[in-house]
């Protein structure tokens, strides 16, 4: 029996690894209820204004965008653009090299893991070096992220007490605060000999050409107090339209992310530093990237393109809590990823087209979605563009039959008393792959056909119908 | 690169051709996004004290109060922005060695930096950072204990005000508790990459 990848990566999932994804994603999911709940007499008119924003800058990006980069200009910033992947990387390149730059400093950026940067740069001959604790012992494990906000909710501190020894970081110590202080120390001589800090953005204010960087940690704080140039890879979906659109966006994104009222450090950056301040950098780029996000804002899907990573739906979906996100196979997992990943494929679509599918479409992921983005009606169009561009679907049972069964009432009440027959036959030895599939993780239940016909006959006779 | 920008800008205008309509940026007020009954009517230092607090920060008003905390700790040895110098000098005592100058060099022997605050938020405890008043970025930063010294005047009620007052600043950053991590199984740990304490020095004419 062949699966659909993500299913088959699902059924290879270790049971530690799938209770550690479970218990944290639960517990930031509850958290995030009672914050939001607890402290906004209407939080869901919140998520709704934010994504109407949203979804208004989006759909005026053709003004927007030359509008910020005006702004930016007069900031003083250095603006570039890059309509790939490959482009971005090169454009990150080029400055350093015009730099005479060999090191960098990175802060998590998951545009720059679409570009996959920090592996361009060390083929470059060039040290780019992870600076969140989490994404730092991504790169020294040679592995991926596979949460958005939490890249390593997959690993536990024993690995990463190994990872830390075998990085020559200390003898073996799996307590998480002797692993957080060996990286402080070890990473704060790193920052303070780096040439080049690079960040992401969370929010730009075209009004100001501010950006606007969130994190908890302060690396990108530190990023940007010891390096001399600053560069920020921005998605051209990352815009808002004035400064006043970010206090509501910021109260909705640490609660939705980390249930934290607001993350630690909110940093407004809108230019190189200035000429009194000893510290931080003297050159600021940006490079907007849009890395197939023209090709989504095309599409039917475009309203995916409001989500602001915050993770929420991640931690609240059944299908990830199972899978993990490593089984998305791509940058971003989940929910949005189902929907992201493969549009961002462009004509290689059919490669994550089992994203889609892996959905109950309980439609939760629209619920905790600070940007409201129908995610399950964006899944069922992605599911539709599938099936017209006539991707193989393995694993899916073939419906026909059912149809057939079910279009016809007297066929269909034969085959509900009939079905009884399953409840002595043993059904693991038959020969239907679908149902071997289902029987390999769960039982069965009990075959009940034709209950609910009866509980309906006697509901009307009770009532005198 | 110019290329790129035409094409990638291009492309938004092809993608965006087809709408027969545009989603209209709705009307709201910031009023929504704050969280009222917390502020209403009450002593905004009050607030913030109580709310850096449940970050894991904590406001104080006296420098006495300051230098006692930071002996209890063992934090003897620091950097103060010689602006506010004159000013907390009289409160140290000879055990402590109180440096003027920055010396990046030599960023670990700093246990505690003292710099100016722009200003707080009380809704959320959050200390508000700027270039203007910092006397370097560093400092704030790398010392397991940063002092933000607020101005009592300073103290805007909610997020919708602190953006309001933003104002032509190039790098500005609010701080709401120590720097902290959950990364490793979700276990909170304070002192990532920033301090790992937290003090608001909240005073008159600071």
């Amino acid at each position: 029996m062949r699966f659909q990848q993500i299913d088959q990566f699902a059924s290879e999932l270790k049971a530690d690894k799938r209770a550690s994804v479970y218990q944290s994603t639960k517990s930031t999911h509850e958290k995030r209820t009672k914050l939001l709940f607890d402290e906004f007499a209407d939080p869901n008119r919140l998520r709704q204004i934010a994504g109407e924003i949203k979804q208004h800058t989006l759909e005026n990006l053709d003004t927007y965008l030359p509008a910020v980069e005006a702004k930016m200009k007069a900031n003083g910033v250095q603006v570039h653009w890059a309509a790939t992947a490959e482009a971005a990387n090169a454009a990150v390149l080029a400055i350093m090299r015009a730099r005479g730059a060999t090191k960098m400093v990175k802060a998590k950026t998951m545009v720059s893991e679409e570009t996959e940067l920090a592996h361009f740069l060390e083929k470059h001959g060039i040290e780019a070096l992870e600076t969140d604790l989490g994404e730092f012992i991504v790169q020294i494990d040679d592995d991926h992220p596979s949460h958005i906000v939490r890249p390593i909710i997959h690993k536990n501190r024993r690995e990463i007490a190994t990872s830390f020894e075998r990085e020559g970081l200390g003898a073996y110590n799996d307590d998480p605060e002797t692993i957080t202080r060996r990286a402080r120390q070890f990473l704060r001589h790193k920052y303070l000999a780096a040439d080049v800090g690079l960040t992401g953005a969370n929010f730009v204010s075209v009004e100001s050409g501010r950006m606007v960087l969130v994190t908890n940690e302060g690396n990108s704080r530190f990023c940007l107090a010891a390096t001399k140039c600053h560069i920020a890879m921005i998605g051209i979906e990352k815009l808002v339209p004035r400064d006043r659109d970010l206090a509501l966006l910021l109260n909705l994104l640490g609660r939705s992310g980390t249930a934290q009222e607001l993350t630690v450090y909110t940093e407004f950056i809108s230019g190189p530093k200035s000429p009194t301040q000893p510290d931080g950098p003297e050159e600021m780029h940006v490079i907007f990237v849009d890395n197939g996000r023209t090709e989504v804002l095309a599409s039917d899907c475009r309203d995916i393109l409001r989500c602001i990573r915050c993770g929420a739906c991640l931690n609240v979906c059944p299908v990830y809590r199972q899978a993990s996100g490593h089984a998305y196979r791509s940058v971003y997992p989940g929910p949005v990823g189902a929907v992201l990943s493969p549009l961002l494929m462009g004509d290689k679509f059919a490669e994550k087209a089992d994203l889609p599918k892996a959905s109950s479409l309980c439609g939760a992921c629209n619920e905790v979605c600070p940007v409201n983005i129908p995610i399950p009606d964006l899944l069922l169009r992605l599911r539709n563009k599938a099936k017209e561009e006539g991707v193989p679907s393995p694993g899916t049972p073939p419906m026909g039959a059912w149809a057939l069964l079910a279009s016809q009432p007297m066929a269909w009440r034969a085959a509900l008393v009939g079905g009884k027959v399953m409840n002595y036959l043993p059904t693991k030895l038959l020969p239907i792959p679908a149902l071997r599939a289902w029987e390999a993780k769960r039982a069965l239940p009990a075959w009940r056909g034709g209950e609910f016909r009866k509980w309906m006959k006697s509901r009307k006779s009770r009532a005198g119908l | 690169m110019t290329d790129d920008r035409e094409s990638i800008l291009s492309r938004v205008r092809g993608a965006l051709a087809p709408l027969d309509e545009r989603a209209a940026m709705p009307e709201y007020t910031t009023e929504i996004a704050v969280m009222r009954q917390m502020i209403a009517g009450r002593d905004l230092l009050t607030v913030f004290t109580e709310r850096i607090r449940l970050v894991n920060g904590v406001a104080l008003t006296d420098p006495a109060a300051l230098v006692e905390k930071l002996r209890a700790g063992g934090w003897t040895h620091g950097y103060c922005d010689p602006a506010l110098w004159p000013r907390l000098a009289p409160h140290f005592g000879a055990d402590f060695k109180v440096e003027i100058e920055f010396d990046r060099a030599r960023v670990d022997d700093y246990a505690f930096g003292i710099t100016r605050a722009a200003g707080a938020i009380a809704e959320t405890g959050t200390i508000i950072l700027n270039e203007a008043t910092t006397s370097r970025r560093l400092a704030a930063l790398t010392p397991w204990v940063h002092v933000a010294v607020v101005e009592r005047a300073r103290i805007f009620a909610d997020l919708p005000q602190a953006v309001a007052a933003l104002g032509p600043d190039s790098n500005v950053i609010w701080c709401t508790g120590p720097s902290k991590t959950a990364d490793v199984e979700g276990i909170l740990i304070e002192g990532v990459h920033g301090p790992g304490i937290q003090i608001a020095l909240v005073m008159q004419g600071a």
